[in-house]
């Protein structure tokens, strides 16, 4: 059944769905309603435990040692909170340890801003962990559940990524699954290597210059392999839920058309609308949604842009001194083909800056010629 | 789509308002959704939120930029210059004021007045016009019933509160001018 709720809140429902052993928050800002939703549901007995540290780092080491355990482990941050984690995030990846955390994508300090933008999240996108970013409110729901099933397959952690305020705070219609709904599509975590004071194992362990590379490689080589794991988990929530969120990379409407809107996260609803608007009026555009950031689909993207006039990708974060993280994605994804598309990159909705519908009326309108553009809107 | 803009002062419940119009939208089987002007909201400084009513599913996540009808929680903020910014012509303007409508000053041709505080003070012992202000916005609108709206309020808030503000809605229903 479909309840209109707060998307924080609907979220930490999923989560406690998906029956954690050990959730660990840093409960007060940058922190969203989901880790104060999932206390409130360990206080009333209904979640197995969670922590309150006292930092995210702490949060997010909790974490790693529960999952090291054998336990399934989940965490939520934003902004400030995710760049404290830092140096635990690539050790979570480098240790294969299965854990999900729900990042509410928040700009990063200075200037102190609490607003939505991606800089967050995509500062770690090269520390190894599966990212996964959300269009809707239904979307973070349900790909919180299937990070769960992503990351214990794969055994990389997922990080999913929910668009601060225009999804977190965010008060819409979405059907959250029950525990005994969860269960047909997410078995029992069961891993295969665990730490067990009967058979004695190290983690994390010192790798010498022989050997550190090699670690690194491998967990490139199962980035890789997860994009068909992600396809496939996606398929199996449709089997059981009815409802799938396009994997790692979708098109809308993009078959015949010439112009494309692309980019991640809840821009993505926006400038769907704006393509049936203008399809109403006979103009040749679609919508590419990158969903899975980490791995990149750089395949799946050559072939949903081939044949394709002109492409501008909403960014909400920016590489300083380089280019936009998608749009260089994009780029190189498109190198191999002989005739390539012209791609544009619109930076916009840094630190809360709207990008509105009409926003992206403007930016179809900038694009009708075939030079590349990089604007900051 | 139908976009409502609340204002309000930090305290008012400008942000539940929008909330609990969604819910009472949602129960008439329409798309619905609430979100705060995300600012750093503290009491008394001036809050705005929205509120999106739609017969199909709401893609969109942005700020309401043209309302079609105006909520003023907090007759002290019709000063703003903002107050009206995008609104459009053809909707309505709800104002808690004790004053008259001919003593608010703002040229729109749908406006209502009703004293919400006074009625809030009176069925709930505290200016917190938010719920009150919904029966004075449903009466103007008439976008869902008033049934709707109640039934929101019981799965809001526990049973004897939930009854005190559903007076308040009432009263504020019957007395919008």
């Amino acid at each position: 059944m479909k309840k209109t709720v707060e998307v924080s809140i609907a979220i930490a429902e999923a989560v406690k769905n998906c029956e954690p052993d050990v959730v660990a928050c840093y409960p007060i800002t940058p922190s969203t309603h989901i880790a104060e939703t999932l206390a409130k549901f360990y206080a009333d007995g209904e979640l197995k435990s969670f922590i309150a540290t006292e930092s995210e780092f702490a949060s997010i080491s909790a974490i790693c040692g529960a999952s090291a355990a054998g336990g399934r482990a989940f965490s939520a941050t934003s902004s400030q909170g995710l760049a404290l984690m830092h140096e635990v995030v690539y050790a979570a990846a480098g240790m294969r340890l299965p854990i999900v955390m729900v990042v509410g994508n928040r700009a990063l300090s200075a200037p102190l801003n609490i607003w939505c933008d991606q800089q967050d999240s995509v500062a770690e996108r090269d520390s190894g962990w599966i990212q996964l970013y959300c269009e809707s409110a239904q979307e973070g729901v349900d790909t919180a559940i299937q990070a769960f099933k992503i990351a214990e397959s794969t055994l990389l952690p997922v990080m999913v990524g929910v668009d601060g305020f225009y999804l977190t705070h965010t008060v819409e219609q979405v059907e959250v699954p029950t525990v005994e709904e969860v269960r047909k599509f997410l078995p029992k975590f069961q891993p295969k290597v665990k730490l067990d004071p009967e058979n004695p194992i190290s983690m994390g362990e010192y790798a010498t210059p022989e050997y550190y590379q090699g670690f690194r490689e491998d967990v490139h080589r199962d980035q890789l392999a997860a994009k068909s794991r992600i396809v496939e988990v996606d398929k199996e929530f449709e089997q059981v839920f009815g409802r799938s969120h396009g994997g790692l990379a979708q098109g809308y409407r993009l078959e015949d058309a010439d112009y494309v809107f692309a980019g991640m996260g809840s821009v993505i609803g926006n400038a769907k609308e704006v393509v049936d608007e203008l399809r109403a009026k006979g103009k040749k555009v679609g919508v590419l949604k990158i969903r899975s950031l980490r791995p990149f689909p750089g395949e799946e993207v050559r072939k949903l842009l081939e044949g394709k006039k002109h492409v501008a990708i909403f960014e909400k974060s920016y590489s300083l001194g380089s280019f936009a993280p998608v749009y260089a994605d994009v780029i190189n994804s498109l190198y191999p083909l002989r005739k390539r598309p012209v791609v544009s990159s619109f930076i916009g909705g840094l630190g809360g800056k709207d990008v509105p519908t009409k926003t992206v009326h403007e930016v179809f309108k900038m694009i009708k010629k075939r030079e590349p553009l990089e604007i900051w809107i | 789509m139908i976009e409502i803009k609340f204002w309000g002062r930090g305290g008012q419940g400008a942000v539940t308002a929008a909330e609990l119009l969604a819910v009472a939208v949602s129960m008439g089987g329409k798309s619905s959704q609430a979100f705060p002007f995300f600012g750093v909201e503290r009491r008394g400084a001036p809050v705005k939120s929205f509120c999106l009513v739609d017969d199909k599913p709401i893609r969109i996540h942005q700020i309401v930029y043209e309302p079609d009808h105006v909520v003023i929680l907090d007759a002290s903020l019709i000063g703003r210059p903002d107050i009206l910014e995008g609104f459009k012509k053809k909707g309505t303007v709800i104002v808690n004021t004790s004053k008259p409508k001919s003593q608010i000053k703002l040229k729109v041709k749908n406006l209502f007045v009703v004293d919400a505080t006074g009625i809030a003070l009176k069925n709930l012992g505290r200016p917190i016009v938010n719920t009150a202000m919904l029966g004075a916005f449903i009466k103007a609108t008439g976008i869902v019933p008033l049934e709707s709206v109640k039934e929101a309020i019981k799965e809001r808030f526990p049973a004897p509160l939930a009854e005190k503000n559903i007076k308040a809605i009432e009263e504020c229903y019957n007395g919008t001018k």
